[in-house]
């Protein structure tokens, strides 16, 4: 065989593209110092205004604790001995734990059920016409209007709790996965039956990777929806969890541990969707040169 | 040998208005032997070509491809399309050896001849580099590493080289005359450009649009083998003047 190509005068400028010469270090840290300073002025000073126009204490009459008491109330709740007058002492953890677990159980159930059947609907027609419409017609009923029929069928339990976080999940899972398998491109499926490859293998090797962008959107939307069915869920379904202690909390006039309770939900579903998002990244690098270079 | 036979082929897409893409075409092509499809596009060459690969059904006629009417796509007709349709998220040694690798064959009986095609097409120090990383001529000549590493019996090209620059598309075309004089693959290669087709093929299928058919066919006899070289000689300039001819006829039709 013939060796003697001319290399495309294009091939060196990819080359260089390769190995481009990064920003120094010190550049691309003072820029995410900067970003950051940028990013937290406003809860800033919200907080301390919040705490100058409480001075006395509370505002609205006394219902709203200002930020310093509201700090207090979560460090009894986190850190503060269990057993004794205050409810609340020492179990901000194990609550968030109950929380988190039910969301992963949810969101893993959610997943599981959610892409094969995202899939099936947009590769196959007959999946489609089985399960689109069925899908369609139930997802505009809100999931809490699930509740009552949650509880009458499984009771107060974490099963109930979970099936509330898995259907409010599943929704944009399927349909985002749905529309990411409709939309590879004919191309990729005839080149890869043209190699030889089987229907299944078309599936799990060409749709399923070609999907994966819309599958991640999806992921994304859905464990949003699970953080606020799960709240939902423990604040009438179940005993422990944040929600549950959000709505005993406000019960007992405990505004403090409310307002903790709320950061605390917001911190972590802010945490949650940090992790699928470096998941995506990594699972995504070449969607992301793609992009980047684009 | 015949390896390729369409026998008065029709095909015609029903819909809102039926078009008839191709109409009663038929067309012999030899073992080893180059033809191109030349012509506007509309004229059904892409067609033609898919109906071959088996991505497409005939409507009428039969098409047989080593005496056996072609039902589906498969290893045997490697197919060469014109954006490479590279697997995104796979590196380029990945993307070689897809065809080996899905058909279950073992290691040892691709993996040393995907590495001489990747240095062949002048692509071995981009093995683990991904397809977004590489210019589109790269890419095309992975997607020609891709098909002959599963050894076909034909290689079906469409367009290939339609969206490359002219130099870029220049060095592409030595690059497939200097594989295809070396391995003797059949090939069927589907072309807008005169130059090209002349330039590659042992003989040019004319094509005419609404309805499809092979207008003419001209036998190429430029001497073996050809080089980019080739494209100025006055024989060659004979030829396309011949055919550019050919084509004022055709789109008189």
């Amino acid at each position: 065989m013939s060796t003697s190509i001319e290399p495309a005068s294009s091939e060196t400028s990819a080359k260089r593209g390769l190995a481009a010469p990064r920003p120094g270090l010190s550049l691309v840290a003072g820029r995410s110092i900067k970003r950051g300073v940028l990013a937290v002025i406003l809860p800033v000073a919200v907080i301390a205004i919040w705490q100058v126009a409480g001075q006395g204490g509370s505002l609205f009459g006394g219902v709203l604790p200002t930020p310093d008491r509201v700090w207090k109330a979560w460090v009894v709740w986190a850190f503060g001995p269990s057993g004794g007058f205050n409810a609340y002492s020492g179990t901000w953890f194990s609550n968030l734990l109950f929380s988190a677990e039910r969301v992963s159980k949810g969101f893993l159930c959610a997943i599981v059920i959610g892409v094969p059947a995202g899939i099936a609907i947009g590769w196959n027609r007959v999946a489609a016409g089985a399960l689109d419409p069925t899908i369609q017609l139930l997802r505009p009923i809100p999931i809490t209007a699930w509740l009552p029929f949650s509880i009458a069928i499984f009771g107060i339990h974490d099963v109930g709790a979970i099936f509330l976080i898995s259907l409010g999940a599943f929704y944009p899972i399927v349909v985002n996965t749905a529309q990411g398998a409709r939309d590879v491109e004919r191309n990729l499926i005839r080149a890869a039956l043209m190699m030889g490859a089987s229907r299944w293998t078309v599936l799990r090797r060409v749709v399923l990777p070609a999907s994966l962008p819309s599958i991640f959107t999806g992921l994304r939307i859905g464990l949003g929806i699970a953080w606020t069915a799960v709240i939902v869920a423990e604040m009438v379904a179940v005993k422990s969890g944040l929600g549950y202690v959000l709505w005993d909390a406000y019960y007992v006039g405990r505004m403090d541990v409310v307002i903790a309770d709320m950061v605390s939900i917001g911190l972590l579903g802010f945490l949650s969707d940090y992790i699928i998002v470096q998941i995506e990244r990594w699972v995504l690098t070449w969607r992301r040169l793609q992009s980047f270079q684009a | 040998m015949s390896t390729i036979t369409f026998d008065h082929v029709s095909k015609v897409y029903s819909g809102q208005k039926t078009v008839h893409a191709l109409d009663n075409v038929s067309l012999t092509i030899n073992d080893g032997e180059f033809v191109a499809l030349l012509g506007p596009s509309g004229c059904g060459k892409s067609t033609l070509l898919n109906l071959l690969a088996g991505f497409e059904t005939v409507s009428s006629g039969t098409l047989l491809f080593d005496g056996k009417t072609v039902t589906r796509p498969g290893p045997d007709r490697g197919v060469v399309f014109q954006e490479a349709a590279l697997f995104p998220w796979l590196s380029v040694w990945e993307n070689v050896i897809f065809g080996p690798r899905v058909q279950g064959l073992p290691r040892a009986d691709y993996e040393e001849r995907a590495r001489k095609l990747l240095k062949v097409v002048g692509l071995e120090a981009f093995a683990d580099a991904l397809p977004v990383q590489l210019s589109g001529g790269m890419r095309q000549r992975v997607g020609i590493a891709r098909v002959l590493t599963m050894n076909p019996r034909a290689l079906l090209m469409d367009e290939p080289f339609g969206a490359l620059d002219a130099q870029t598309r220049l060095s592409m075309q030595q690059l497939l005359l200097d594989v295809w004089q070396s391995l003797g693959t059949t090939v069927l290669f589907v072309t807008h450009d005169i130059d090209e087709a002349i330039l590659l093929s042992d003989r040019v299928c004319v094509m005419s649009a609404r309805p499809g058919r092979i207008a003419r066919t001209i036998p190429i006899g430029l001497a073996r083998p050809r080089s980019i070289a080739s494209l100025t000689g006055a024989d060659f300039t004979a030829y396309k003047a011949e055919i550019m001819a050919d084509i004022k006829v055709a789109e008189h039709h």
